[in-house]
C-alpha cells in the first residue's frame, strides 16, 4: 500500500508540475507580449479569444504542426537533446519548490543545492543546441552564453551562501517557515546585514543572467546573431527551447521568493485572532503565487526597459560590481552572525 | 575609486529612473489605432487619387470634356472622352479612365479643372490582384459611389 501512494504522488507531481510549466510558459510568453505592447502603448494580442487569451492556444498549436527541420551537417543527436536539457532540469527543479506548507513534491533537506544543480545544466542545453547546430551564429551564441553563465553563477552562489548562512538550513520550506511576516523577509532581515535589500537585487540579477534574459539575452541576441543557439531550431524544438527558458524564469522568481520574499507565507503575518475566512491572511498557496507573478512582471518589465548591453559591459557589471559587493556581504554577513548571534 | 562608486550609484539611478518611465508607460492609455477595427477620418487636404465630382442638379459629372486635365497631367494617367449628344449645346462626357499606376498624386489635374469636376478622394484602402485593377472607370465610380 505504501507502494501505492508513492506512485500516486509521484504521477501527481509529474501531471501537475509538466502542466504548471506549460501553462506558465504559454501564459508568461501572453504576459511578455501583453507587458511589452502596454509599456509601448499598444494593445497586444487582442484578436484570438478575449483579451487575446486563446493566442498562447494557437501559438502552440502553429508550433506543433511545424515540421521538425534538422540541418545538413548538424550533429543530430546533441541537437535533439539540446532543447530536452533545458526543459528537463527545470521541470525537475520543481520538486523541491514549496508552492505551499503542504504542497511540496520532496521536501528535500538540500533542496537549494538541488536547483543550483539543475539550473547549472540549463547553459549545458545552450551549449549543446549552438555547438549541435553547425551554425556559427550559433556556435558564437553557445561560447558567449557560457561565459557569462560562468560570470554571473558566482555572485548568485555567493548571495546564495551568504542567504544559508544566515538561514542555517538548505530545506526551501524551513527557510520559508523562518519568514512568517514582512518585517522577518530575508529582504528586510537587516540584523543579518544591513545590505539585505542589494543581495536581493544581485540574486535577481543573476537569476535574470541565468535564464539569459535581457538585457542579458546574449544568448538569443536577435539583432546581430539571428537567433543565437536557437537559430536552426524551428517546429517544437523551438517551442520546447522557449518552455524551457520560461520554466527557468519561474524557478529563479520562485528561488528569489522563497529566500527573500517569504515564499507562501502572508506579508502580514498570522494575525492571533485572525478569522480563517479572511483569505488574504492565511498563509499559502495564493501568497506564493502573487509574489511569483509579481516577480515575473518585473523580468519582463526589465526587458521591454533596458536594451541590450554589449558584451563586455555584462561581463563588467558581474566580475567589477556584482561580484565584489556579493562577497563583501558575505564577510559582513558572517562577521555579524559571529557577533550577535555567538 | 570615486569613480567606482559613482558609476555603480549613477547607474543605478539612471536604471531606476527607466524602470519608472516604462511603468509610467504600461498605465498610461494606449495610443494605438486599432486599425481594421477602427479607421482614420482622412483630412481635408488629403490627396488620394481622383475623383469625379457629381453635379447636384443634374445628376451626372460636372465634367465638360475640355481636356485640361489631360494635358495637364505629367504622366500622361487620364484619358477623358466625351461625346455631343443630339441636340445638346456642349459636350457630354463618355468616358473618364485614371491610370492609377502611373499617377504621382501631383495635383495639377484638379488645379486646372475649372468647372471643380475632380476632387482628391480620401480613398486610402487600395488594394488589388491586378494591374489592371487600378485603371480606374471614374465615371462608374462616381455612380457607385452615388446610388447606395
Amino acid at each position: 500500500m505504501g507502494n501505492y501512494t508513492e506512485l500516486l504522488r509521484l504521477l501527481a507531481y509529474l501531471v501537475g508540475i509538466i502542466a504548471f510549466a506549460a501553462l506558465n510558459a504559454a501564459y508568461l510568453v501572453w504576459l511578455e507580449r501583453k507587458e511589452a505592447a502596454h509599456i509601448q502603448r499598444r494593445i497586444g494580442p487582442k484578436e484570438v479569444g478575449p483579451y487575446g487569451l486563446l493566442q498562447p492556444l494557437a501559438d502552440g498549436i502553429k508550433l506543433m504542426t511545424k515540421q521538425l527541420i534538422v540541418p545538413a551537417g548538424a550533429d543530430v543527436i546533441l541537437f535533439k537533446v539540446a532543447p530536452l536539457l533545458i526543459l528537463a532540469p527545470a521541470i525537475a527543479s520543481f520538486v523541491t519548490i514549496p508552492f505551499s506548507e503542504t504542497l511540496v513534491a520532496r521536501n528535500i533537506n538540500l533542496g537549494l543545492l538541488m536547483i543550483f544543480a539543475f539550473a547549472s545544466l540549463n547553459v549545458m542545453g545552450v551549449l549543446i543546441g549552438g555547438w549541435g547546430s553547425n551554425n556559427k551564429y550559433a556556435v558564437i551564441s553557445a561560447a558567449r552564453a557560457v561565459s557569462q553563465n560562468v560570470a554571473y553563477e558566482i555572485p548568485m552562489l555567493i548571495t546564495a551562501i551568504t542567504m544559508v548562512m544566515v538561514a542555517g538550513t538548505m530545506n526551501l520550506n524551513e527557510i520559508v517557515m523562518q519568514q512568517p511576516n514582512i518585517f522577518k523577509w530575508y529582504i528586510f532581515r537587516f540584523t543579518a546585514s544591513p545590505l539585505m535589500p542589494v543581495a536581493f537585487l544581485i540574486f535577481f540579477i543573476c537569476s535574470l543572467a541565468e535564464t539569459n534574459r535581457a538585457p542579458f539575452d546574449m544568448a538569443e541576441a536577435e539583432s546581430e546573431l539571428v537567433a543565437g543557439a536557437y537559430t536552426e531550431y524551428s517546429g517544437m524544438g523551438f517551442g520546447v527551447f522557449f518552455m524551457g527558458e520560461y520554466a527557468n524564469v519561474v524557478i529563479g522568481c520562485s528561488l528569489a521568493t522563497i529566500l527573500f520574499l517569504g515564499g507562501w507565507q502572508s506579508p502580514f503575518g498570522v494575525p492571533a485572532d485572525a478569522h480563517w475566512s479572511l483569505f488574504l491572511f492565511k498563509p499559502g498557496i495564493l501568497w506564493f503565487l502573487i509574489k511569483l507573478y509579481l516577480l515575473c512582471f518585473t523580468v519582463i518589465w526589465v526587458r521591454w526597459t533596458y536594451p541590450r548591453t554589449q558584451f563586455y559591459g555584462l561581463l563588467n557589471l558581474s566580475w567589477k560590481y556584482l561580484i565584489p559587493i556579493s562577497l563583501f556581504n558575505l564577510l559582513l554577513t558572517g562577521a555579524m552572525l559571529k557577533v550577535f548571534q555567538s | 575609486m570615486s569613480g567606482y562608486f559613482n558609476d555603480l550609484f549613477s547607474g543605478t539611478k539612471s536604471l531606476a529612473v527607466g524602470m519608472g518611465i516604462t511603468l509610467k508607460y504600461f498605465f498610461e492609455p494606449v495610443v494605438t489605432l486599432q486599425y481594421p477595427h477602427e479607421t482614420l477620418k482622412m483630412t481635408p487636404r488629403f490627396r488620394g487619387h481622383i475623383d469625379l465630382v457629381k453635379d447636384e442638379e443634374t445628376g451626372e459629372s460636372k465634367c465638360i470634356v475640355c481636356g485640361m486635365c489631360q494635358k495637364a497631367c505629367p504622366s500622361g494617367c487620364i484619358t477623358v472622352e466625351g461625346e455631343k449628344k443630339e441636340g445638346a449645346k456642349k459636350k457630354t462626357l463618355s468616358s473618364y479612365t485614371l491610370d492609377f499606376t502611373k499617377c504621382s498624386l501631383c495635383g495639377l489635374c484638379v488645379e486646372n479643372c475649372k468647372p471643380e469636376a475632380i476632387t482628391f478622394s480620401k480613398d486610402y484602402n487600395l488594394a488589388g490582384p491586378s494591374r489592371e485593377a487600378y485603371v480606374f472607370d471614374l465615371v462608374k465610380r462616381m455612380k457607385e459611389r452615388c446610388s447606395p
